[in-house]
């Protein structure tokens, strides 16, 4: 990184730290759905990027923080939250990644959703069995800035992260899995280990993003914390942006946060049906997104045809 | 050359290796051996189990009884990145180059990743490998968008940048015109006298007899004659295997 890209990255992260203090509730409220998003997508692109692995799991990661927050709040410090929640983030990323990391293409997909499915009727049955309540109210005192700026020093992590691991050997062992898994274990890829590495690391940024949220629902039940469809808006959201480079997804969040917060306002009950519209017309329009896109036009114009 | 001779150590050597398909023995019982420095060819008719010998070898496959030694070690059921790491690269039957990648970054690959790491810079033993294999003009082109000959070329150069003690070559030659089978065949031979061990398996009766020093074939998972290219070919049993009996 030159001198200037790091003063612009610095200044950029310094404007971002002072919307809570300039914005009012709502572009903090706003700012937060960016986050936790850009937090999810990049980390779901840091894996599902380069091997071409699409998980569904990511609510799953998300879900289990939410949970430790609910469960712990109220007798531990915010730290311990995070430890707790790495460590159980890890442990699930590790089961999950051994018993589906085998598995390829659409079997893989199938199974993180089946895996996410399991992890949210787990929970309800321990919530109705043995602390006979589905639900549970997250008493945190905290105020949205503070989990604003929480959020935005883990989406500066999580940036570090990912473009660290774009550049490092095991970024390129996983784009040669994606490129021909095979092939790449002839060239000497341990491709379980890298595959399994980047699994946990990705899937434990995704624990820390719910563990962070949480308090802004005040009331959590499996069907909140778990619910599926934030997973589909995680593999938009990085589809639509492009996953070719570390930043990609990005791309994807921005728009797609504000257009989720459109159809909230005015097509609440339509929302599914309009969010499985945009994912076509994302595969169809844009199967590389605005990355690829961005990418192949600049190849057209600085390339003259032969 | 005096290729195979007996007081030598082999290299790589399977002992009474066997591999099942459900009901089909695909390789039933298959030993030979490979000396240090040697071209073996392995040969035999569509489906004797030249290609599943091969995967054996290369980790692809389990065998499901024998003994694969390679330097002293025993690889049989290894997973494939260790016995790439331990010295076996391949090269496929069907090409398979990693296409949305450019040539340079295939060969990278086995450089990073293979069996030993190059002594000196990487960039510059990467590029000797591209350039052994007269790739230098493509090394920035995805390897994608080369031709077929040229990806076949991309193969090789990633297997030898791993410096491996033996190369598999599975029909390598199979596809090519007549000019390019000859630069083909000329870039095999230059491997000779390095210390790279080659077993290839080919169709190409050609390239067999000017390149290899000693041939093994097998047929319905067995080997049925082993030895010189010359004599091999004459072996009435290898006829009868490729062309049938007399009266069939």
């Amino acid at each position: 990184m030159t001198g200037a890209r790091i003063a612009l990255a610095v200044a950029a992260v310094a404007l971002l730290a002072a919307v809570p203090v300039l914005g009012n509730d709502y572009t903090v409220s706003l700012g937060i759905s960016l986050l936790m998003f850009g937090v999810l997508a990049t980390a779901w692109g840091m894996f599902s990027g380069p091997t071409r692995y699409i998980s569904l799991a990511s609510v799953s990661f998300f879900g289990l923080g939410s949970y430790v927050t609910a469960v712990f709040a109220d007798q531990l410090p915010f730290v311990a939250l995070l430890g707790i929640a790495l460590v159980v983030g890890a442990a699930l990323s590790l089961i999950v990644g051994l018993t589906t990391l085998r598995l390829s293409g659409m079997y893989f997909v199938i199974f993180t959703f089946g895996m996410t499915e399991l992890v949210r009727q787990l929970v309800t049955w321990y919530e109705a069995n043995v602390t006979r309540s589905i639900g549970r109210y997250v008493f945190v005192d905290t105020s949205p800035g503070e989990i604003y700026w929480k959020l935005l020093a883990l989406f500066v992590l999580v940036l570090a992260t990912a473009a660290w691991a774009a550049r490092s050997r095991l970024g390129f062992a996983l784009r040669l899995i994606g490129e021909d898994e095979a092939a790449s274990r002839h060239c000497g890829v341990d491709t379980t280990r890298a595959k399994l590495t980047m699994f946990v690391l990705s899937s434990v940024f995704m624990v820390l993003v719910g563990a962070i949220v949480a308090p802004r629902w005040t009331y959590i039940d499996p069907s909140i914390a778990f619910n599926a469809q934030i997973s589909f808006q995680v593999v938009i959201m990085a589809l639509l942006g492009g996953v070719g480079a570390f930043w990609g997804p990005l791309l994807g969040v921005v728009p797609l946060v504000f257009l989720f917060e459109l159809l909230i306002k005015y097509f609440p009950n339509h929302f599914s049906i309009v969010l499985g519209l945009v994912f076509l017309l994302i595969v169809y329009a844009l199967p590389r997104g605005v990355l690829g896109w961005m990418q192949g036009w600049g190849r057209r114009r600085t390339e003259p045809k032969p | 050359m005096s290729a195979g001779a007996p007081d030598r150590e082999p290299v790589l050597s399977l002992e009474a290796v066997s591999r099942s398909f459900g009901g089909l023995r695909a390789v039933d019982s298959l030993s030979f051996e490979v000396f240090r420095g040697e071209i073996v060819g392995l040969l035999g008719p569509n489906g004797s189990g030249k290609t599943t010998a091969m995967n054996l070898i290369s980790g692809a496959l389990m065998p499901d009884s024998g003994r694969i030694r390679f330097a002293g070690q025993d690889i049989a059921g290894l997973p494939p990145h260790r016995i790439a790491r331990a010295g076996i690269a391949r090269t496929f039957q069907l090409v398979r180059v990693f296409k949305t990648m450019t040539v340079r970054e295939n060969v990278r690959a086995s450089a990073i990743f293979g069996g030993r790491a190059p002594a000196g810079p990487l960039e510059a033993f990467v590029d000797a490998q591209i350039d052994k294999v007269g790739l230098r003009p493509q090394a920035d082109r995805l390897a994608g968008e080369i031709t077929y000959i040229d990806q076949k070329r991309v193969e090789l150069a990633r297997a030898l940048a791993a410096q491996p003690r033996v190369l598999l070559l599975d029909e390598w030659l199979a596809g090519l015109n007549p000019t390019e089978l000859g630069v083909a065949m000329e870039l095999i031979r230059s491997l000779r006298g390095g210390d790279v061990t080659v077993l290839m398996v080919e169709h190409v009766m050609d390239a067999i007899r000017s390149v290899c020093d000693r041939c093994v074939v097998m047929n319905a998972g067995g080997k049925i004659a082993e030895g010189p290219p010359a004599r091999v070919l004459a072996d009435p049993a290898v006829i009868t295997a490729y062309l049938g009996d007399d009266d069939a």
